[in-house]
């Protein structure tokens, strides 16, 4: 499904990576391991279409992501360090905007639900100024269920939250993985998903 | 899509009022300051008019350009929107025209209030609000493309004017011309023609411009 064919990156005169190949087939797992600067973002900026490899390409079910374009990025779901929450809306209209951006609409109902899922019931009419790191985090997560793409490409995603938000992260993660999806994802803290297939791609 | 960004961005400028404000209250106090300073010289004001018009409408259309993108890009909302599958182009043409409509539309409305203020008859009055209503939505596109390109950079404040400000020049010189052809007796019909073009032109191209700049600035 997807695939990394002899990936460099070059930022400015440092060359952070180079000749990284992988496959990941439905159902599979990639976790990027590396200390601090390692070039994990940008690896996973790259799988996303948002910058281009300096040398090789990415492939999606064998075809090229640069040609696909708009086609790849309805499959895709990108949550970054940013959470992409923008602090003078309500935490309801936050996930309706980023859902509809993302090309799902959603009706009110759908958000809350997905919200209360989350943990952030009660809280959906508060604007998202007030909420803290880890509640942040839990919107910008819960797009995860509204939108059901088949590659989810997390950077970080436990930053922040707390031991129940991990729990509920990792019984998502497995779901997504047993319904034939893929997930790409950077962590420091050891999570323990089963999946049919994990890569481990280790950036130095 | 496109009315999602545009009920977005104008629900976020409702709950932020002081942003259009700011551009409005600027745009009010520099067209106001040219009679305080130049005196109650009726015909040498009725000359100044256009100009000064347009020029605050430029300046004040420009003050608000680098939050166009600036917000979005630090929240990480602009990362969204270029993963969107959605076309990049309708997205930014949704943000342009909500920046038109929270900056410009106010100008426009303001501009005869301010109008009186030089001694302008009823009949310039509405060429300004005409010459005006077609040339804003082009500063708003075109300033798109500045901040666009300036975007995450330090001091992109100055260089989005050094951009933008040459690209305004063709608006400002039909603009202004308009309304000094209107009192000049002759007809303004070419002026108004040429900006609807300058319109047209930019409604079609601009997007285009805009979301490839946002994509070489997010690299």
């Amino acid at each position: 499904m997807l695939q990394g064919i002899n990936l460099t990156c070059v930022r400015g005169d440092r060359r952070l990576f180079k000749e990284v190949n992988f496959i990941l087939e439905a159902g599979g797992l990639m976790q990027v391991h590396g200390p601090n600067g390692s070039g994990k973002t940008s690896l996973l900026r790259m799988l996303c279409g948002l910058s281009h490899p300096a040398m090789g390409e990415i492939t999606w079910c064998g075809t090229s992501i640069r040609v696909l374009g708009g086609e790849y990025f309805a499959n895709l779901t990108y949550i970054g360090h940013l959470s992409g929450t923008k602090d003078d809306l309500t935490v309801l209209e936050n996930l309706r905007i980023s859902s509809a951006l993302a090309g799902v609409r959603i009706s009110e109902r759908q958000a809350s639900d997905a919200l209360t899922h989350m943990g952030l019931n009660g809280r959906e009419f508060l604007p998202a100024k007030v909420l803290s790191q880890g509640q942040r985090r839990r919107v910008a997560l819960a797009r995860l269920l509204v939108c059901k793409t088949k590659l989810w490409i997390l950077d970080e995603p436990l930053a922040a939250l707390d031991v129940m938000a991990v729990q509920l992260i990792q019984e998502l993660l497995e779901q997504h993985l047993a319904e034939k999806g893929l997930v790409v994802m950077t962590t420091h803290q050891e999570i323990d998903v089963t999946a049919v297939s994990k890569v481990h791609l280790r950036l130095v | 899509m496109f009315f999602w960004i545009i009920q977005r961005d104008l629900l976020l400028a409702v709950r932020r009022r002081s942003d259009v404000l700011t551009t409005l209250f600027f745009f009010v106090i520099v067209v106001s300051l040219f009679p305080l300073s130049v005196g109650p010289e009726m015909n040498l004001l009725r000359i100044m008019a256009p100009g000064v018009v347009w020029v605050a409408a430029l300046l004040a259309s420009m003050l608000s350009l680098g939050r166009l993108f600036s917000s979005d890009y630090l929240d990480g909302t602009l990362e969204q929107m270029l993963l969107s599958p959605q076309s990049l182009s309708i997205l930014v043409l949704g943000k342009a025209l909500a920046h038109w409509l929270v900056t410009g539309v106010p100008l426009v409305l303001m501009a005869p209030v301010l109008g009186i203020q030089y001694d302008l008859p009823a009949d310039a009055l509405f060429v300004l609000v005409l010459s005006l209503l077609l040339g804003t939505p082009v500063l708003s596109l075109i300033g798109a493309i500045g901040a666009a390109l300036t975007l995450g950079l330090r001091g992109g404040g100055v260089l989005v004017s050094l951009l933008v400000l040459p690209l305004y020049i063709p608006v400002l010189i039909f603009g202004a011309g308009a309304v000094e052809a209107n009192m000049a007796g002759i007809s303004y019909d070419a002026h108004l023609s040429l900006l609807g073009a300058f319109l047209l032109v930019s409604l079609v191209f601009a997007p285009w411009a805009i979301a490839s700049s946002l994509r070489v600035s997010m690299e």
